[in-house]
This record gives C-alpha cells, structure tokens and sequence, in this order.
C-alpha cells in the first residue's frame, strides 16, 4: 500500500490504461511535453510518444470534438481541459454530441471518452477560473458525472472510467491534487455508481462530493468532540445519484445537511434535497439544510473570496443548527 | 479500381431525387414530422464524392459525416434506403430507430458516423474519425461533407488547423449551395471562394462545378489520392445548388424565379443523362423507364416498409441512453466498501 498524491493517482491511471490498450491516448493543453498544468501526465509524453499523448492547440471545443469523433471509431480518449471554466466552450460536443450520439443512433454508435476537468476555488484565481459548473453536466441525460474525492478513488474511478462505454465527466479540484491517501499496489478498479459512507454515525448525516467530503469530515471530527456522531456520505457519482445509500443513512440519523462549493440555485445540494423529500421525509426530525457558495461570481479580494466559499467551520456551524444545539 | 457505371450512377441520382420528391410528399401528409431539409439539386456531389471514395476499396471501408441534410449522403454511404425512410416516419426499423429522425440519420455498419444539427459540429468529430484511421492503421480515410454556411464557425476554423498540423486523412467536402439558410453567401461571407480560406491552414484546396457527376469524380479522385496518400487533409469545394428552400418551413421566397431557373438549367440528371443519350448508351425511352422504375420501387418498397414498419415502444423510452449492460466492475455500484 503506497501513499500517493490525488495527482500521482491519476497520472497511475493514465500509464496503467495506455499500457493496457493501445487504443487509449490522452488529449490536452500542455499534457504532452510540459506533462500537464496539475502534473497529471508527467512523463507520459516520452514513455508513449506524440501520437498518444497529444498537446493540442487552445481550441477546447474542437479538439473535444475530436475525440469523440475518435471515440466513434473505437478510440478510448482521454481529454483534459485545464480549467472547468474553458469546458464550456466544449459544452457543444459535450452536451449535443457525446451526450447524445448513442440516443439519436438507435443504440447503434457510442462515445466512450472521458473529459477530465478541475474547478473550485484555488487561490484568489477570480471570476473566470474558480467555476465548478457541476449542475451542467448532472442535467444532462447521457452522461456520467463522478467527483472523486480521495487518491484511491481518482486512480481507480479513472480506471472505470476509461473502460465504460458511455461518456464520462470526471469532475477534479484544484486545491486537491497534492491531497494524500493510501492506494493499494495492485491494479485496483472503483466503480462509477454509488455513493460511500466515509465515516459511520447515528445523530446527523453530512452530505459532500468532491472538495467538500474533506470539510464534512473536519466538522464531523469537531462535531465528536461534543459528542456528536455524524456519519459523512461521498457522493463520488453525481450521475447517477445514489439515493438509496442517502436514504439508509438518514433512516438511521433522521437529520441531513449537504455541503457543497457549487451556488445553491439548481445545483446538487438541491437535487440531493428533493430526492430526501421524495424518499425520506418521514424520516426527518429536522428541515434539511444546504452549504453553498454565495450565488456571486468568485470575487478575486481574498477575503470576499473566503466570504463566498464556505469550509469545514461553515459545515459544523450548520450541523449545530440541525441538531438544534444553537 | 473498376469502371464505373455511369447508367448506374444515373439511375442513383434518379432515385435520391424521388427519394426527396415522395418524402416532402409524406411530409405533407404529416407522416414525416420535424425539420426535413431536402438536397434536391446537389445530388452530384455526394454521389460522386462517394463514388469516388469506395471506387478503390468499397462501400463501408471509410467513414462519411455531414450535417444535418444528410439522407441522401446515408444512403450513398451504404445505409439501406428503406431504413432511412423508416426513421423519416419515425419507426422502429428506422436507420436510428426512430430516436434521430431525418436530421439525425446514422449507420454505423456501414461506417455512416451521423447527421448532426448543429452547425460546423461535423468538422471535429470528422478529424476524430481521421485521427482514429490514422492511428489504427488500416489505410481508411474520413470525409466530412458540409455546405458553405458552416464554414464561418469557429469549428470550421479550429478543425482545419489541427487536421493540417497533425496531417489527419480527412477529405473535406463543402457543398456551396450559395446560401446559409436564407442568407445569400454575399450577406454572411467575407470570402466568397471558400476554397482560399485554406490557404490560411496550408491545407490544399480547390473549388469545381458541382452539377456534373463527372466533374465532381474527376476532382475527387486526386483530392481522395492525396488523402489516402498519408499527405495530409484536402478540402474540395463544389458550387452548386438546392432546388427547395431550406426546410419544409421555408418557401425560399429570398431567391429571384430566374435564378432558381438558371440553376435548374444546369441539373446534375439532366447534364448525365443528356450526355449518355447523346453516346448512344441510352435511349429516351429507357430513360423514362429508369425513372418510372425508380418510383415504383420508392412507392411499392421503400414507402411501404416504412408505413407498415412498427412503432418504437413506449416502454423503451429510456432504452440507448447509456450502455445496456454495462460491465459491473467498474459501474458498480459500490457495496459496503466504504470509502
């Protein structure tokens, strides 16, 4: 068992599946010869050459255009767009073609690639490179979102990923890829479905995915201290969502909070919440409560950045406020 | 390569041009729902480019793309027309069983990648498929067939430079039929010779009629030699002309009687047929013949499957969203493994 950054989990993956098949090839911005903005393919360029991992011009919409025309006829892309905010000049061949090119064939053609992408906020990167957007690909029929939120499960849901005949959206977190976890030596494969209970309790349940399972986690440690137990679900896939472990889980705790680094407005915390509704109200001791971003353009001032992001304090505070304890 | 069959190439473009004429028809009988953009009037094109790109190694071989006036780019392809008139009607035995309709039409069997309704999208999925040819091998080309309007997306202009840096074996086809939707090309175009525009690329072009068959097969033939060559993408441009308006919701009232005339004086039928006849290779009376043959079976066959084909279930309305049977390894989902 090795400990590896999120980075080095992806870039495992990379090697471990153009290894595997010569059909897979990596597509980017600076992936080849500079080994990638977050490090991602580092030395992947001179271990498989320029026809496998190809640094492509500053043309987002086309060159993801291209691998999914590649996909078509039987390549396995991986593409990477630097920043989830340059993915929308992509959302064309993301959203009107990959997304929907199985359904409009009758069945008869598909595009297996994955378009890997960080968002969030880093550090004091403004309006234009702190988006998380993650509500644009969840609302889309065809596609498969996943967030991984741990080395172990950006290595083997990158696996999956690569293997799975349906386009996937792989949702990353710039402030995520030097975060460390344990990764078996082994060729491991996690699934795309299903959410994972990352800590047991019985008095709350706390609901993150991606960057905000680590602040779920921190306010559930707080939250011990008093003698509170939360139990933290991880989302992992945000198509499709797995209601039924949300559901199990708050049968047993009777109170939720989702927390989340997307804005509020028709964003995953509210879908997870009508789901709740629809599943389990009964269950509920509590009115379920949102942690989310200010519904603002991240502001660049670091102080209306912090305003505008919540953490791990805003997670605990609002778990008191469930609980009934402020 | 063998010779070609210009009676049976006729007798091809007979045929599209009837399969347009009986689907506006079963438009207006509200059989055909939708959008339906017809290419009456640029049959040439797509018959001789393709003609031309399955001369050498057959129907199937390389992939074809076009946008979203594509039924008779399908069925050229090697996508059974009867299938393809299916998927008009909206059918289960349609060519996408009835999930794409007329602007939507796919064939993957036969290595037809698709109608696609957005504009100037085709240009990178086409370079996708070249990339694909180019790294598997096997000596197959992608042709990319789109009309003059897409050419001002920025698609158009992204595609042709990494299809030019990367050398990828993609034959572009821009049908210039002078319009884009109703604007005429002098309104939208700040370069009226779409062929120059790739001088900007380095990508080799060149720009002919596109109402005689041969004309067309004549330039195809060495753009498609380049292309196969390994030497990189060619771009053909093709002037020509669609009789109809854009779709059946446009009467195309932007264009003068006289010029809609003059373009019909230069028919791609007319100009083959005349000029077999003229040979000896055919005679007027077999010509009529060809032509009531060519309804009869459109009538009797192909319309007839398509009216009698079932309808897609109800129950299947989910059904080719994602993968049917995904591998559960790594779908999942997880179970009880925790984080």
């Amino acid at each position: 068992m090795a400990e590896l950054a999120y980075w080095e989990a992806l870039r495992r993956a990379h090697d471990e599946e153009l290894a595997h098949d010569p059909l897979v090839i990596a597509m980017g911005e600076d992936i080849g010869v500079a080994g990638g903005t977050y490090k991602v393919t580092l030395g992947l360029y001179g271990k498989y050459g320029e026809e496998r991992i190809i640094d492509t011009p500053i043309s987002e919409n086309s060159y993801t255009g291209i691998g999914i025309g590649a996909s078509m006829a039987g390549m396995r892309p991986i593409i990477e767009i630097m920043s989830i905010n340059f993915a929308l000049l992509a959302l064309d061949t993301l959203i009107n073609a990959a997304a929907k090119i199985r359904y409009m064939s009758g069945g008869r053609a598909q595009c297996p690639i994955v378009m890997r992408t960080p968002g969030g906020t880093a550090h004091q990167l403004a309006a234009q490179h702190s988006a998380r957007l993650s509500r644009l690909f969840m609302g889309t029929p065809g596609l498969r979102v996943v967030t991984p939120s741990t080395p172990l499960d950006a290595y083997g849901m990158l696996k999956s990923a690569v293997r799975c005949n349906d386009p996937v959206i792989f949702l990353e977190h710039e402030s995520m890829y030097n975060l460390k976890g344990e990764v078996p030596d082994e060729e491991t494969f996690r699934p795309l479905e299903g959410a994972g209970v990352v800590r047991e309790g019985t008095d709350i349940t706390l609901i993150g995915y991606n960057y905000s399972v680590h602040w779920c986690l921190t306010a559930a440690d707080k939250l011990a201290q008093e003698g509170i137990h939360a139990e933290v679900i991880d989302l992992r896939s945000l198509k499709p969502i797995d209601r039924e472990t949300i559901r199990r889980s708050i049968e047993k705790t009777h109170r939720v909070l989702v927390a989340e680094e997307d804005e509020a407005p028709v964003g995953v915390g509210s879908e997870v919440i009508a789901g709740i509704i629809e599943d389990c109200f009964f269950a509920l001791d509590a009115q379920p409560v949102r942690v989310h971003a200010a519904d603002v353009p991240v502001p660049y001032n670091y102080s209306l950045e912090k305003a505008a992001i919540p953490d791990a304090k805003d997670v605990y505070q609002s778990a008191l406020k469930v609980l009934g304890k402020v | 390569m063998r010779k070609i069959d210009r009676k049976r190439l006729l007798r091809e473009m007979v045929f599209f041009r009837r399969f347009e004429d009986r689907s506006f028809e079963a438009y207006m009988e509200r059989k055909v729902g939708g959008f339906l953009h017809l290419y009456s009037g640029q049959e040439a094109v797509a018959t001789g480019v393709l003609e031309m790109v399955q001369a050498d190694r057959g129907v199937g071989f390389d992939y074809a793309i076009t946008g979203y006036r594509d039924h008779i780019h399908a069925i050229k392809a090697g996508a059974p027309a009867r299938e393809v008139m299916a998927e008009l009607y909206g059918k289960e035995t349609g060519s996408s069983r009835g999930r794409g309709g007329s602007m939507h039409i796919f064939d993957p069997s036969v290595r037809f990648m698709g109608g696609y309704a957005l504009v100037g999208q085709p240009f990178p999925l086409a370079a996708g498929l070249a990339l694909a040819c180019k790294h598997q091998k096997e000596g197959r080309i992608a042709v990319c067939f789109l009309g003059d309007g897409a050419n001002n997306q920025g698609t158009f202009h992204e595609t042709m430079n990494m299809a030019s840096l990367w050398k990828l074996p993609v034959l572009f086809v821009c049908e210039n039929n002078c319009y884009a939707i109703g604007t005429v090309i002098q309104r939208s175009t700040a370069v009226i010779d779409q062929y120059k525009r790739l001088e900007a690329y380095n990508i080799p072009a060149s720009q002919h009629p596109g109402q005689d068959i041969e004309v067309v097969m004549e330039a195809a033939q060495s753009a498609i030699a380049h292309v196969r060559s390994g030497a990189g993408p060619y771009f053909l441009e093709f002037l020509t002309y669609r009789y109809r308006g854009h779709s059946m919701s446009d009467a195309g009232a932007y264009r003068s009687k006289e010029e809609v005339a003059e373009w019909m004086q230069r028919d791609p039928i007319q100009i083959l047929a005349k000029r077999l006849i003229e040979a000896g290779e055919l005679t007027e009376e077999e010509f009529k013949a060809m032509e009531q043959a060519v309804q009869s079976e459109i009538d009797n066959d192909i319309i007839q499957f398509a009216e009698e084909s079932p309808e897609p279930k109800v129950a299947d309305l989910a059904k080719y969203v994602l993968e049917d049977n995904p591998d559960p390894r790594w779908i999942g989902p997880l179970q009880g493994q925790g984080g």
